[in-house]
């Protein structure tokens, strides 16, 4: 037996979390838009603050998701068809989101800039929720026959635990988005982010303890770890109630990075419960998914392995660095503003 | 129509419609990389306005390949799920490391490059646009080692119901590839040297800006001659790697019925599919031999010998590809091709030319000529898919067997997002088109540059604190 599989799905579950802490808060500012970009120059200053990054935080679902297909094809197969019309919803409103983002300041008439502050909203809203949506139903368990395919329909997906599912998510991207425009952006955002983040962190705080709680009532059988499971969801809430904390302080800086890392020990939490599952079937337990019959080849996964060793801390490090290099505040002044 | 019918109308519409974006970025960043060099090194102000000019232009088509090139690795997944478990081993990882090696390197250094005029020193935005013209060619080469192994697989085995990787070098060696790669990549830099030429030339024509649009004129010329020049080269060669890798393919793009010596090319050809038989044709002796195998006597297979040896070693199936579709994209993309290096050479005989370009009428020709690399990049992908077929992966998985199965998604699913695509990629088209003719027009004036460049040079003094 080999260790690859296991690698992969570390790996595959810390893209996936990276994807929802960076593509998070861009979700979390477009969902953000209506309420806290007042007028048109506000709402400018937030799709700014993410203009120069939102683009490369979604290649971490890209990646995620080509990951998904060469390390583990029967995972992806059974996935992506399985939520068909889930996730041609998610492209679409994926598709929105990001032409909002880069469409909205290039034409000055009112009704264009709302047309795609609508589009952000509707995008960032709508993709987030099926996200949330998505990966409950992982963790609860859907119909997949002894021949690996979803045969479950389009509304067993949308039952109560994964609808909670997709407004946990949203909600925690709300949260983060407000963080990061409150250290990326100037007044007046900033002090509305920070006024929303310090409405929310304790509403968010207990909804990830409900979905802890609502891991252990409602998910299927997932395999051994689900205590440990268990463990990430409490810490993920600890950190936010941290981060929470950190906002009345004005400590900016680490209350997004605490919400960052309890995004990332959620996600954690919710592979943590699935492991060494991928997929768990509601008919019968030998119709689960594993790491080890939905596997490629050992060829494939060394040759992946040694790619992403070299790529991985190269991707990162330049991927910080122009974070770092673009830290100065997003104010209104027109110079800076490219979107 | 069945479900998998469905699945590959979908397929194509998306795949076409993203390749109407892609061919330009593949360019236009080199070229956008290129202005912005010759700032740097030259330090002429109008070389920022032409990198700002055509910049802008990238970003506004950049950004739609981005949106739409997501719905095509989902839906590997969402619509061909059993080709996905049959051949993600080995197809998986080239896309997984297009990610992680490409798309990540354009999104991070292209969202620098927008928001670093101000903020970077000039040496390191330079920079920045090159990882990013390296960045999507990158790309291409890893889409297209997948693409490739569909056409000619190597470096793998069949173990059961599946295919494994048993050798990644021969995968991103694979001979199909190596023309493939420079082929499609070429396109596209004709395509952005066309693209350049018809919007300098359209404002050539009006006299206005003539600096910075006979300069644009001259680079997109010369960019396109050299680019085209090596995409009809190139495509000679994939012709005579057809006669090994895919012989069917040839034949069904020539509409040879018959396995011919010294065999003719056609020109033109009323084809008789029923009676297996071409009623009328021109043609030109030997032609097709010579042009396969440099030897213009040479044998070339036809379509109704490679059908009896395919029944021979596969069973009972049609192996013959729809040959309207090839033989009629196949001319269409060479003559295309052909017509192209002419007006190339004209562009760059104008464009070094002493004389002034402006007002001249002859341009007029240049704008609608645009339409002729995209023409011709359609043509050429569809020829590629259409002559695969009824194969997904050349002589191991039919696409008949490839499609998710019906108690699955059904085929109403499929027209469901279908007509969503459709209408969303329409909406799509036409914001694009409105905002490409918009900012065609804009151009940046001299002061605004100059009043940049005095911000640089503070920006550069804060970062370096």
């Amino acid at each position: 037996m080999t260790l690859y599989p296991v690698i992969w799905f570390i790996l595959i579950a810390i893209l996936y979390a990276g994807f929802f802490v960076l593509d998070g808060f861009d979700m979390g500012v477009g969902m953000m838009l209506p309420f806290i970009g007042k007028n048109d120059k506000t709402r400018r200053m937030m799709v700014n603050a993410i203009g120069p990054n939102w683009d490369g935080n979604e290649v971490w679902l890209i990646v995620a998701g080509g990951a998904t297909f060469a390390a583990f094809p029967n995972w992806y197969a059974t996935l992506f068809s399985g939520f068909y019309l889930p996730f041609f919803l998610l492209l679409v409103a994926l598709i929105f989101r990001g032409v909002a983002f880069e469409f909205r300041g290039k034409d000055e008439s009112q009704k264009w800039r709302s047309f795609w502050d609508w589009a952000a909203f509707l995008g960032s809203l709508v993709a987030a929720f099926l996200f949330g949506v998505a990966f409950t139903n992982i963790l609860r368990g859907v119909p997949i026959d002894e021949s690996m395919q979803y045969v479950g329909g389009f509304f067993n997906l949308l039952n109560p635990f994964a609808i909670y599912g997709g407004i946990v998510f949203v909600a925690m991207f709300i949260l983060i988005g407000a963080y990061f425009l409150v250290i990326r952006t100037a007044d007046p955002v900033e002090s509305a982010a920070r006024k929303l983040a310090n409405q929310i962190w304790l509403p968010v705080m207990l909804m990830i303890l409900v979905y802890g709680a609502c891991v252990w009532m409602f998910a299927g059988k997932g395999g051994d770890l689900g205590w440990f499971s268990m463990i990430f969801f409490i810490v993920s809430a600890v950190t936010v109630l941290i981060a929470g904390i950190s906002t009345k302080r004005k400590r900016d800086g680490w209350a997004f990075t605490w919400m960052s890392l309890g995004i990332l020990l959620f996600t954690f939490g919710i592979f943590a419960w699935l492991f060494p599952n991928v997929m768990i079937s509601s008919i019968a337990a030998e119709n689960n998914l594993t790491i080890w019959n939905s596997s490629s080849g050992v060829t494939t996964l060394q040759i992946m392995t040694a790619v992403a060793v070299v790529f991985v801390p190269i991707v990162l490090i330049y991927q910080s660095w122009s974070y770092w290099l673009l830290r100065k505040k997003v104010t209104g002044e027109k110079e800076s503003l490219h979107y | 129509m069945s479900g998998t019918n469905l699945s590959q109308l979908q397929f194509a519409i998306t795949t076409i419609y993203h390749f109407f974006f892609v061919p330009l970025t593949l360019g236009l960043a080199v070229i956008v990389a290129i202005m912005e060099t010759l700032y740097v090194v030259k330090k002429e102000p109008v070389y920022k306005r032409m990198t700002k000019f055509w910049g802008t232009l990238f970003l506004i088509n950049f950004a739609v390949g981005v949106v739409t090139g997501i719905v095509l690795e989902f839906q590997f997944g969402m619509n061909w799920s059993e080709y996905s478990r049959f051949v993600g081993d080995v197809f998986g990882a080239p896309l997984a490391m297009e990610g992680l090696t490409a798309f990540f390197l354009e999104s991070v250094f292209l969202g620098l490059w927008i928001f670093g005029w101000e903020r970077l020193s000039k040496g390191l935005h330079l920079a920045a646009i090159w990882l990013v013209a390296i960045g999507v060619n990158v790309s291409a080469f890893w889409i297209l080692a997948a693409n490739s192994f569909m056409q000619n697989p190597v470096g793998f085995e069949r173990l059961g119901d599946k295919l494994v990787l048993t050798n990644f070098v021969s995968l991103i060696t694979n001979p199909y590839l190596m023309n493939q790669f420079p082929h499609t990549v070429l396109s596209g830099f004709t395509t952005a040297g066309f693209f350049v030429l018809a919007i300098s030339a359209a404002h050539l024509m009006k006299g206005k800006n003539d600096d910075i649009f006979h300069r644009s004129f001259k680079i997109g010329a010369v960019f396109a001659l050299i680019s085209v020049l090596g995409v009809v080269g190139i495509g000679d060669r994939q012709t005579k790697g057809l006669v090994t890798m895919q012989p069917m393919k040839l034949a069904a793009a020539e509409a040879l019925w018959e396995t011919t010596e010294s065999a003719p090319l056609s020109l033109f050809a009323i084809i008789d599919e029923k009676n297996e038989t071409n009623t009328f044709a021109i043609r030109i002796p030997y032609m097709l031999s010579f042009l396969a195998t440099n030897d213009p006597n040479a044998k070339i297979r036809g379509l109704l010998e490679l059908q009896a040896d395919y029944e021979k070693e596969f069973g009972m199936a049609d192996f013959i590809p729809n040959i309207q579709v090839t033989f009629w994209t196949f001319r269409i993309m060479v003559g295309l091709g052909f017509l192209m290096i002419l007006m190339a050479m004209i562009a760059t005989f104008l464009a070094f030319r002493k004389k002034p370009l402006e007002k001249k009428k002859i341009l007029w020709i240049f704008v609608p000529l645009v339409g002729a690399p995209y023409l011709a990049n359609t043509a050429g992908w569809l020829l590629t898919e259409m002559g695969r077929q009824p194969w997904v992966v050349y002589g191991q998985m039919f696409t008949l067997n490839a499609g998710t199965p019906m108690l699955n998604v059904r085929p109403g699913m499929v027209i469901t997002t279908l007509v969503g695509f459709f209408l969303v990629y329409g909406i799509l088209m036409a914001i694009d088109v409105f905002l490409l003719v918009k900012y065609s027009k804009k151009v940046p004036d001299e002061s605004s540059i100059l009043e940049g460049a005095s911000q640089d040079q503070k920006a550069v003094t804060e970062v370096t604190k």
